[in-house]
């Protein structure tokens, strides 16, 4: 066993679901698992705010209300008394402490949690992608210098590496800060991909396709990575949640996007600190975002988890 | 069992001379970088020069890893340049570290004293009310960002009803002996009770708040795991010869049922350094998440280098004392 096994016992038991034999009850594992999906209401859920926040986000222009770079109600500010705009006709939720409008901040602030959860996924899985499929591929030394290597990533808790890594950069903004966090999943991607590869190559159909005499290549492209995809979505939906909690952690500690224009609800609740005791609710709004949107995307990557996992098969 | 011991140390040498460098590596490439944190942007030239040799910055990458692994061996890191300016690393590692392990050991034993027992009941009355509330609630668990959750418990007990204090460890007008540097335990030992007190008053909120995710972690692994060993055909059989409940319960089903748990809870304790980071800025606890984020803020690179090797070292660690524990759990893993 190599070291810091634990952890990756876990990645290893998802990558394994990758190679389920299919039984003789007639159905695929995908489309038994979409059955169970169906009616259970956590996956419903989870999907229903998935949904809601996507579509929020992307017509939050439109829905807002007012511009959330516009100081419209800074008069109504009062840096001595500690005051800021209440609730008022248009302004539902009154301002900030700059006097813009806060839910016109929280609508488009959906934007750019969207963007920095997806991109910094996608970002994760493309570089999990690369080695896991080269290290599944070609094994041999490529397999022993990837694993090595991921395995030195994972050796290091994974806030830490994106602190570490968003501290690497001397002015921080939301590139940074997506790269930050990808780069915590790329040694988990690399490492699941790599295990349902090798499980998709110990496969009859791949054995058959190379008794066929078809190409090194297209058994990699069309045969083995198609198959070994399955746990890699599961985990995307889990890290999503991730990134978007990282993603906040990191503007808590000042490694966020300073872009004061484009509202995220990580800065807005960094920002909020020092008003908490007198406005607690300029970080309880944001926060209360961030969480049901993590909440959201967790419950529907733990329900296909289970859906996906052959001993729940009914 | 000895031979995997040492092959396993081994591994952990290589593991963090490869981190080391990758470290060192990478800090020296920070834009920036030390002098300009030292002097700031307006400094001369030659005064940056003249610290670039007096830091021996000017010499090539590889010498000066060399001399910092030299160093590093004979316990030397540096000198910190910002978090707490003239002392040297090892001295800030030591001061703090009673702070942060004490810290998360209570926050370990808050999720593993109440996730177990919950994961228990919840696996023994599955889909029922108590069940599924339970798994909604570890789902939020994980969900709330852990500053949040912190600021939320510092708002609420320690601003609004007051019961708790809510920054550093022990109240300032409290002149406590210091024998180990454990707040608690010194105050129990010295019989200053009021100190032991206000220590321990003091960990409750920064614990609770860095316990959520284990917590959350722990109970479901838990309740998994419980649900996995009742189906096994040895718990129907101890229970149609007659055992009773509570042999059935300790020996066959949380017995068997332990293994997943450990190793979950040994990750998450590997995790704890990394939370604490975030727990340690919002209640002003000085351990070594605190230090931490100051020495990023600051760029105060030997404190920034000890401190995240020493991270990875205690992550890689309490992996191995998990897959040795195995061998204790599962009497299996010790014949193989």
């Amino acid at each position: 066993m190599a070291l810091g096994s634990v952890r990756k016992d876990r990645i290893d038991a998802l990558a394994e679901t990758a190679n389920t034999p299919e039984e003789d009850s007639g159905v695929s594992l995908a489309a038994s698992a979409w059955r169970r999906l169906r009616r259970n209401p956590v996956f419903l859920i989870g999907a229903g705010i998935i949904v809601v926040f996507i579509v929020v986000a992307i017509l939050s222009p439109w829905l807002a209300p007012h511009d959330p770079a516009d100081r419209s109600l800074v008069d109504q500010v009062i840096k001595a008394r500690n005051q800021i705009p209440a609730p008022q006709e248009g302004h539902p939720l009154g301002g900030d402490d700059q006097g813009r409008d806060l839910f016109s901040r929280l609508l488009v602030g959906s934007q750019q949690t969207l963007l920095v959860g997806v991109l910094a996924t996608l970002l994760g899985l493309a570089g999990g992608l690369v080695l896991g499929t080269l290290a599944g591929a070609l094994a041999g030394w490529v397999d022993s210098l990837v694993m090595r290597a991921v395995d030195v990533m994972l050796a290091v808790p994974g806030i830490l590496l994106a602190v570490s890594i968003a501290a690497l950069f001397a002015k921080p903004n939301l590139y940074t800060l997506i790269v930050a966090v990808a780069m915590v999943q790329v040694p988990v991607f690399a490492r699941l991909l790599r295990g349902s590869m090798l499980a998709q190559r110990a496969s009859d159909h791949v054995l058959a396709a190379r008794a066929l005499g078809v190409r090194p290549r297209a058994i990699v492209f069309r045969h083995m990575l198609p198959n070994a995809l399955g746990p890699v979505i599961v985990q995307s939906t889990l890290v999503l949640a991730i990134a978007i909690i990282d993603a906040a952690a990191l503007s808590f500690l000042g490694l966020g996007n300073p872009d004061d224009k484009r509202p995220e609800w990580g800065t807005m609740l960094a920002s909020a600190q020092g008003v908490i005791d007198s406005h607690p609710h300029l970080a309880f709004l944001p926060a209360a975002c961030i969480i049901v949107v993590a909440l959201g995307f967790t419950l529907v990557g733990e329900s296909m988890r289970d859906a996906l996992d052959p001993k729940n098969r009914r | 069992m000895l031979r995997y011991t040492v092959r396993r140390l081994l591994q952990l040498v290589a593991v963090m001379a490869v981190l080391s460098l990758l470290l060192f590596a990478w800090l020296r490439a920070l834009p920036g970088g030390p002098v300009s944190a030292l002097l700031g942007d307006r400094a001369t030239e030659e005064a940056r020069r003249n610290l670039r040799a007096q830091l021996g910055l000017d010499q090539p990458i590889i010498v000066q890893y060399l001399k910092f692994l030299g160093r590093a061996l004979s316990g030397d890191f540096g000198t910190s340049t910002g978090v707490q300016t003239g002392d040297s690393a090892v001295e800030i590692f030591l001061q703090r570290f009673p702070a942060t392990l004490e810290l998360s050991v209570i926050a370990l034993v808050i999720a593993v004293a109440v996730g177990i027992p919950l994961g228990y009941m919840a696996a023994r009355k599955r889909d029922s009310l108590f069940d599924n509330m339970s798994v909604v609630s570890s789902l939020i668990g994980v969900a709330v960002p852990v500053f949040f959750l912190a600021y939320l418990l510092k708002f609420v007990f320690a601003e609004k009803l007051g019961w708790l204090p809510d920054s550093g460890r022990q109240a300032g007008d409290i002149d406590a002996t210091r024998v180990t540097g454990f707040f608690i335990l010194d105050g129990l030992l010295t019989r200053e009770w009021d100190a032991a007190l206000s220590a321990f008053t003091h960990l409750i909120l920064p614990a609770v708040a860095l316990a959520t995710i284990p917590f959350a972690v722990v109970f479901r692994i838990t309740r998994a795991a419980v649900l996995d060993v009742l189906n096994e055909d040895y718990v129907r059989t101890a229970r149609s010869k007659g055992l009773t409940a509570p042999v059935i319960r300790g020996r066959h089903v949380l017995r068997n049922a332990m293994l997943p748990v450990v190793t979950t809870i040994g990750l998450q304790t590997g995790g704890l350094l990394a939370g604490a980071i975030l727990t340690e800025k919002v209640f002003a606890y000085p351990g070594l998440g605190q230090a931490l984020a100051l020495s990023f803020e600051k760029r105060d690179f030997p404190v920034l280098q000890m401190l995240v090797l020493c991270a990875a070292m205690v992550y890689v660690l309490v992996n191995l004392a998990v897959d040795l524990s195995y061998a204790v759990i599962d009497p299996r893993v010790r014949t193989q």
